[in-house]
């Protein structure tokens, strides 16, 4: 389980200082999934590598299990939200995809076979002998979170994963999302800045205020059945939610109309 | 072929240029332009360019210029590129250490070779030591550089999935600071040529085509075979160099296709 | 022509806290003194025995020289004004040449080969040519640096003035300026950058081939001592003259960069605001 107490976190020092987190509190039980909604630059991919260990942040307190995130988790995985600088630009896609799992001790048939598998989840599996510069940006986009899901990790970070994919694709992976959570049992962050993904795909959505960020609305998503881009779109619950984050993003408090 | 299509091709027009420029020079020395006694006519000067192809004495030369010039070529980029990435990687020695690099590069690197005359008995020694001093600098601060410019997120990236620093440095720095250091090994190896020569020409009992050069000079129709060994030493230069860019460009495409995007 | 190097990280030596980051070389001139004198190897004095040789060969001068020994005023300008008069004609010809080529994509394809060539030979090859045909002396030195350096001048304003921003150009081209005003105003500053980027790299190679020709054909000059102190035996008049080129090199480099500092001040603020 992963626990978030008031975690702060300030940029520079002096006057030019800038808070970007102003206190977040956050509990996420395993096997969660949930979305970080917010505006921009308000602080979501700083939340998100202070949880990776990648960045210290100057207080507060974040454990994983119980104990203290000092340094990088274990069986964690990434999606940055710069995913052409973190990709490998001297690898073939299949390389970048299976690099990572030689932490998990695999021969190199099994790392070959796990690669191939997940460029084919995400669509493209006749890309692997290609390198990530001869791709279009949605299709690194998707080398990136291939990488990701062929980890299997118990804790997936991802900072806004599907923002440069079309439409259709986009459906596609979030729909791959929720499978793959469901096989493998994974505890998945997922930041996005579209309301409708947020309610879509997770559990629970959380939204950050403008920065210094803090928490403004923590909503679960009861949803019935298994989701379905059609049906589950069109169900009141679904519209009902909709509405209420994306009034907390404005700042509107949920049980006021509409300032509009 | 039109010869608009001629004009285009850069192998015709390259050769036109060279061509042009030797018959006109043979035009010139035939003229006396040169002053018949200085300056060989320069079809002598092909023809003993083409004769010293075939000189075992020159070859031998040759082969002990290059012998020096790899050899100490080898021995900077195997000492100076693990410092140079040592050092990178510790910014606090770097910092340390910069004021003396800062002193020590600006000095003429063929102002040692009189010391080193003194120091090294052995001419090969002598040489591969003036090489190494003259062409660690480009190797070193290449280096350096290029593990400044590594990407962040490509380092975070290889962390996060719970990779050490030494698995970093072997998997994202090191790759992505290759083709700075291809650069620099690619300058130091003109540096090193020039203070292979300066040393053969400085140092007597030396051999290699500098102490050819020397040879050649004291008989009476040496200049024409030190215009051609002078011709050679180019060529080498051209070929060294066009192989160095050539091994660049295979096996750092995805460097320069990625630069090309960025541009 | 695709130009030499991935421009090398700036030295910074004017950058504030220079001084207080000087410490490291104090520290090795110490250890080097006790080094060296525990050691007592003869061709490796001690800084101090070096110093007290260099004032002897360079300092013993009337006040009316400014102390500076007959040996000093001998030997320093006529390096210097090489130094200098070649790198200066070097430049010259490189940038003209390098406009020339850089605008000429027909004239460029012609001379490419040479221009290859012409940078592969390394320079000291032709003193050994040069000493029959022009004797020793200045003209031969002056013969070698020029053509030794003028290739990094060459092919990178050839570079510069091959890609200059085609806004510019068309600019220039619609409000009608002459061929002189366009190559003046707008190729040439465009070029600026790379051109003092080849200009720096002539300089320390202008200072290499200055030392290598006297050093081979001279009577006098740094390089020709250096190269007296070495047949005479004398180590710490060798380390003198090192000492010496070192620091000249280590002043040259300053200088330039602050030159360059200045006259490019107007391209580092067009690249903040783009
Ligand atoms: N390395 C840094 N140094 C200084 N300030 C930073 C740094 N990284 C981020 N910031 C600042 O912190 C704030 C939050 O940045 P962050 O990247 O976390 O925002 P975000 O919510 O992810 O935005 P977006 O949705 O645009 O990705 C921003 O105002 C940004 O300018
Ligand atoms: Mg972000």
């Amino acid at each position: 389980m992963l626990e978030i107490s008031n975690l702060t976190h300030t940029y520079g020092s002096g006057p030019s200082a800038h808070t970007a987190l102003g206190g977040i509190d956050l509990r996420v039980a395993e096997g969660e999934l949930v979305c970080i909604v917010g505006p921009s630059g308000s602080g979501k991919s700083t939340l998100l590598r202070s949880i990776a260990g990648l960045l210290r942040p100057t207080g507060g307190r974040i454990t994983l299990d119980g104990t203290p995130v000092a340094q990088i988790p274990d069986d964690l995985a990434v999606v940055f939200q710069d995913y052409s600088r973190s990709l490998f630009p001297w690898m073939s896609v299949a390389d970048n995809v299976s690099l990572p799992l030689r932490r998990k001790g695999q021969s190199r048939k099994q790392r070959t076979r796990s690669a191939a598998e997940a460029l084919e989840q995400v669509g493209l599996a006749s890309a692997g002998s290609k390198y990530p510069w001869e791709l279009s940006g949605g299709m690194q986009q998707r080398v990136s979170i291939a990488r990701a899901l062929a980890y299997r990790p118990s804790l997936l970070l991802m900072d806004e994963p599907f923002g440069s994919v079309d439409a259709q694709t986009r459906e596609d992976l979030e729909d791959l999302t929720l499978l793959v959570r469901g096989l493998h049992n994974m505890t998945i962050l997922l930041i996005t800045h579209d309301i409708d993904e947020s309610v879509y795909v997770g559990d629970r959505v959380v939204v950050l205020s403008k920065a210094p960020a803090r928490v403004v609305g923590d909503l679960r998503v009861d949803l019935p059945g298994p989701r379905d881009q059609i049906n589950t779109r069109e169900h009141s619950d679904f519209v009902r939610l909709r509405g209420e984050v994306g009034r907390l993003v404005r700042g509107v408090r949920p049980s006021q109309p509409s300032a509009l | 072929m039109s010869g608009r299509a001629l004009l285009r091709n850069r192998v015709v027009c390259g050769a036109l240029g060279v061509a042009t420029l030797l018959l006109l020079a043979e035009a010139a020395g035939r003229a006396g332009l040169f002053g018949q006694d200085t300056l060989p006519l320069t079809s002598t000067i092909v023809a003993r360019t083409v004769e010293l192809a075939g000189d075992e004495e020159f070859l031998t030369d040759v082969a002990a210029t290059m012998t020096a010039w790899s050899l100490g070529l080898l021995l900077t980029v195997a000492v100076t590129v693990p410092l140079g990435l040592l050092l990178g990687s510790l910014p606090k020695v770097e910092a340390t250490v910069r004021p003396l690099i800062e002193f020590l590069r600006p000095i003429p690197s063929v102002a040692l070779i009189p010391l080193a005359i003194l120091l090294f008995p052995d001419r090969l020694d002598l040489k591969i030591a003036v090489i190494f001093y003259a062409s660690c600098w480009p190797i070193l601060i290449n280096t350096m550089y290029g593990l400044r410019d590594v990407d962040p997120v490509a380092k975070e990236t290889l962390r996060s999935f719970g990779f050490g620093p030494l698995a970093v440095l072997w998997r994202v720095s090191l790759p992505s600071t290759a083709p700075f250091i291809a650069t620099g090994v690619r300058l130091a190896g003109g540096i090193a040529l020039i203070l292979a020569v300066s040393a053969e020409l400085l140092a007597g009992g030396s051999d290699g085509i500098g102490a050819y050069v020397i040879e050649a000079s004291s008989s009476p129709d040496g200049l024409e075979f030190i215009i051609a060994a002078t011709v050679w030493a180019g060529i080498l230069g051209v070929v060294t160099n066009s192989l160095f860019i050539g091994a660049e460009r295979r096996l750092f495409r995805w460097h320069t296709a990625r630069a090309g995007v960025a541009a | 022509m695709k130009s030499p190097a991935h421009a090398a990280p700036r030295s910074t030596p004017s950058s504030p806290g220079f001084l207080t980051r000087l410490w490291p070389i104090l520290l090795v001139l110490v250890l080097w003194e006790v080094v060296t004198r525990v050691a007592a190897n003869g061709f490796f004095p001690p800084p101090s025995t070096i110093v007290v040789r260099m004032r002897e060969m360079w300092l013993t001068g009337p006040a009316a020289h400014l102390w500076l020994s007959d040996a000093a005023l001998d030997n320093f300008p006529p390096s210097l004004a090489r130094l200098f008069t070649g790198w200066i004609l070097a430049g010259i010809v490189g940038v003209v040449f390098g406009l020339l080529l850089g605008r000429s994509v027909v004239l460029a394809r012609f001379v490419d080969p040479l221009v290859h060539f012409g940078r592969a030979i390394p320079p000291p090859m032709l003193l050994p040519l040069l000493i029959p045909l022009m004797s020793i002396g200045t003209p031969m030195q002056l013969t070698t640096i020029v053509f030794g350096v003028v290739w990094p001048v060459l092919l990178n304003t050839v570079e510069g003035a091959r890609y200059v921003d085609r806004q510019h150009v068309e600019t220039a081209r619609v409000f009608g300026f002459t061929r002189g005003q366009r190559l003046w105003r707008v190729i040439l500053p465009s070029a600026t950058p790379k051109i003092f980027a080849g200009l720096r790299l002539s300089l320390s190679l202008a200072l290499i081939l200055m030392v290598v020709s006297e050093l081979v054909g001279s009577t006098n000059g740094i390089g020709f001592q250096l190269r007296e102190s070495e047949r005479a035996f004398d180590p710490p008049g060798l380390w003198g003259s090192l000492v010496v080129l070192g620091l000249l090199g280590y002043v040259l480099n300053l200088a330039f960069f602050t030159v360059e500092r200045r006259v490019l001040s107007w391209h580092r603020a067009a690249k903040q605001t783009t």
